[in-house]
């Protein structure tokens, strides 16, 4: 009996190794080796050298400007996007789920975005915007319409890139978004707002009342994916303003963090290690506070 | 008298009202619609007019009189897209199906065997979840150029061949198979491995349809890791490739050019999400993030 559960354990080890040997060789030994190379002070990567340990990289990178303009970029990306795309979800996805003619064309359409590749489609936003020599773009064509004059969104002012790039952020997170909150929106029982409409509560009342508090968790998990999500923005930005980001002043945490391992101001592991750091202490300090905040305005 | 009328107009105006906000309602949905859609019909137009009619546009045309395939021509021929389409299709394939092995091993432990330590090894594998990628990519980075593997497909398949997340989801699934069938499966004398292939995996079809394609998306739209760890032209995916074209391929300007490759490069996914549409909704609302 006991050499057959012997013989079993090792089974089950047997069929977890492949799982085993990836996750920790590629998952569990970087997370630690991470946390040690930010430490490691003058690390060279030629010849894997290091003069000594201490917190040299952190203090480095926080007076770094293009870092503190990385953290900037990112923080007013993910304070203008979150509430905003999950705002218009919201709208969308209750327009949605009150019509029944075309709804599934729609939902169709509204999830495209989900399946494109993000620095395909970033080249298609970037035409839209840029104005050049021969041509003011599309988009300052209606600017002009409407009587404003052209601002060139891709190489001009700072507040102009900052709109795109939050446009083409909340564009690309949109789907999964308005298909979380539609699926949410159906699966509420109508006989709330039966019950409602026999009270004759008007349409507002009902919203705020029974859609709201019924959908809040999904809502919540948005907001918390949202925020994860919006911390990690990189790909968009350089979609819309080529990798030389710093240049641009277009530069996000994470952008920084690759940056710093690679491209013409790479091979400084340390520094990105220490920048990476910081960014997940970011994230999980903010997902905290969010989820303290959860519990006690999301009804379960 | 004068209730009823005031019922009659009270009617009345909930009916206009009603009426307002759902013309408020389609305007907002179809508005978005074509904020949606608008960028693909933008660049499937601008792939069809030709270099020349393009650039002396300095009012963009909605429409072109005159379309041309030519741009397709110059994105094959002009910059490797072909080479960085079989890269992607060669990296895509064999991460997912490297990752589908795994993964089913891995699901079909947790799920049906019994170990010594399973709990605290399924808590461990929890718990690696919430792991970042930015967190660990630098070390891979620096692993995979230590072992010489950049510009390589094993450099570019390896670190991305688990997921955590997708074990998770198949043990879900694998647990809802009653165990009176393993028993049977027992008595007949059918070993765990026959179990597995013979009912396990046919029975959960649905679900590793579903995870098949939410890694094949997510491969063909993977961009990070593969700058990192490519700089030849020859291992280049297609997201590179985009990059690349856009900072030194078709003499910088031939935008008509560029948006042909960047229709060639979303087609396919444009049309496997045709295909498998309810598939790939239901998947993403079950696990997939994105933004």
């Amino acid at each position: 009996m006991k050499k057959k559960l012997r013989e079993s354990s090792l089974k089950g080890w047997l069929y977890l190794l492949p799982a085993i040997l990836f996750l920790g060789f590629f998952m569990v030994y970087p997370l630690i080796d991470v946390f040690i190379y930010s430490f490691e002070e003058g690390y060279n990567f030629a010849s894997q050298t290091y003069f000594g340990t201490g917190i040299y990289n952190y203090s480095y990178i926080l007076h770094d400007p293009y870092f503190l303009q990385a953290v900037k970029n990112t923080f007013i990306l993910v304070a203008v996007t979150v509430p905003l795309s999950t705002g218009i979800a919201l709208l969308i996805s209750v327009g949605l789920n009150s019509i029944t003619a075309l709804r599934n064309f729609l939902q169709t359409i509204y999830f495209l975005p989900y399946v494109t590749n993000t620095l395909a489609v970033g080249l298609v936003f970037m035409i839209l915007f840029k104005k050049t020599a021969y041509s003011d773009g599309l988009i300052n064509l209606l600017i002009n319409w409407f009587g404003g004059s052209s601002v060139d969104f891709i190489e001009g002012p700072y507040w102009a890139k900052m709109f795109v790039l939050c446009f083409y952020t909340i564009w690309i997170v949109m789907p999964f978004k308005i298909l979380i909150l539609t699926s949410a929106l159906s699966s509420i029982n109508q006989d709330y707002y039966n019950a409602a409409r026999v009270d004759g509560t008007s349409q507002f009342r009902i919203f705020r009342k029974i859609t709201l508090p019924m959908i809040s968790p999904m809502i919540f998990y948005l907001v918390i994916t949202g925020f994860i999500g919006a911390f990690k923005a990189y790909s968009d930005a350089v979609a819309l303003f080529g990798t030389d980001l710093n240049a641009a002043k277009m530069n996000t945490i994470v952008g920084y963090v690759y940056d710093m391992l690679y491209g013409d101001s790479g091979g400084y592991p340390s520094y990105a290690s220490a920048a990476a750091v910081i960014l997940f202490a970011i994230v999980l300090t903010i997902t905290c506070i969010n989820l303290l905040i959860g519990k006690k305005k999301v009804h379960y | 008298m004068k209730s009823n009328t005031d019922y009659i107009r009270l009617e009345k105006n909930a009916r206009t009202r009603k009426k307002a906000v759902s013309a408020v309602t389609c305007v907002l949905l179809v508005f978005w619609a074509v904020v949606v859609l608008f960028p693909f019909y933008w660049m499937v137009l601008t792939s069809l007019k030709s270099y020349g009619a393009y650039n002396s546009e300095y009012i963009p045309k909605f429409f072109t009189l005159s379309p041309t395939l030519q741009n397709y021509a110059d994105a094959f021929t002009a910059v490797p897209l072909g080479k960085y389409f079989v890269n992607t299709i060669i990296f895509t394939v064999l991460t997912t199906a490297l990752m589908m092995v795994v993964i089913t091993l891995a699901a079909f432990a947790f799920a049906r065997l019994e170990f010594q330590g399973k709990h605290t090894a399924f808590l461990l594998f929890l718990s690696l979840m919430m792991i970042p990628n930015e967190l660990v990519v630098i070390t891979n980075f620096v692993t995979v150029t230590n072992l010489d593997m950049r510009n390589t497909f094993p450099g570019l398949i390896l670190p991305s061949v688990t997921s955590v997340f997708y074990i998770y989801l198949l043990k879900e699934n694998f647990e809802q198979i009653p165990d009176s069938l393993y028993y049977a499966a027992r008595v007949d004398g059918t070993g765990d491995w026959k179990y597995l292939w013979k009912v396990m995996i046919p029975m959960s079809r649905p679900t590793i349809i579903t995870i098949t394609i939410l890694k094949v998306i997510e491969c063909w739209n993977s961009y990070i890791w593969p700058r990192l760890i490519t700089d030849d032209e020859n291992y280049f995916l297609v997201s590179n490739g985009i990059q690349e074209i856009r900072e030194n391929g078709f003499g910088r300007e031939n935008i008509p050019a560029m948006m042909a490759a960047v229709v060639v490069v979303s087609v396919p996914l444009v049309v496997l999400f045709l295909i498998f549409r309810k598939k790939i909704m239901s998947g993403v609302s079950r696990g997939g993030t994105k933004g």
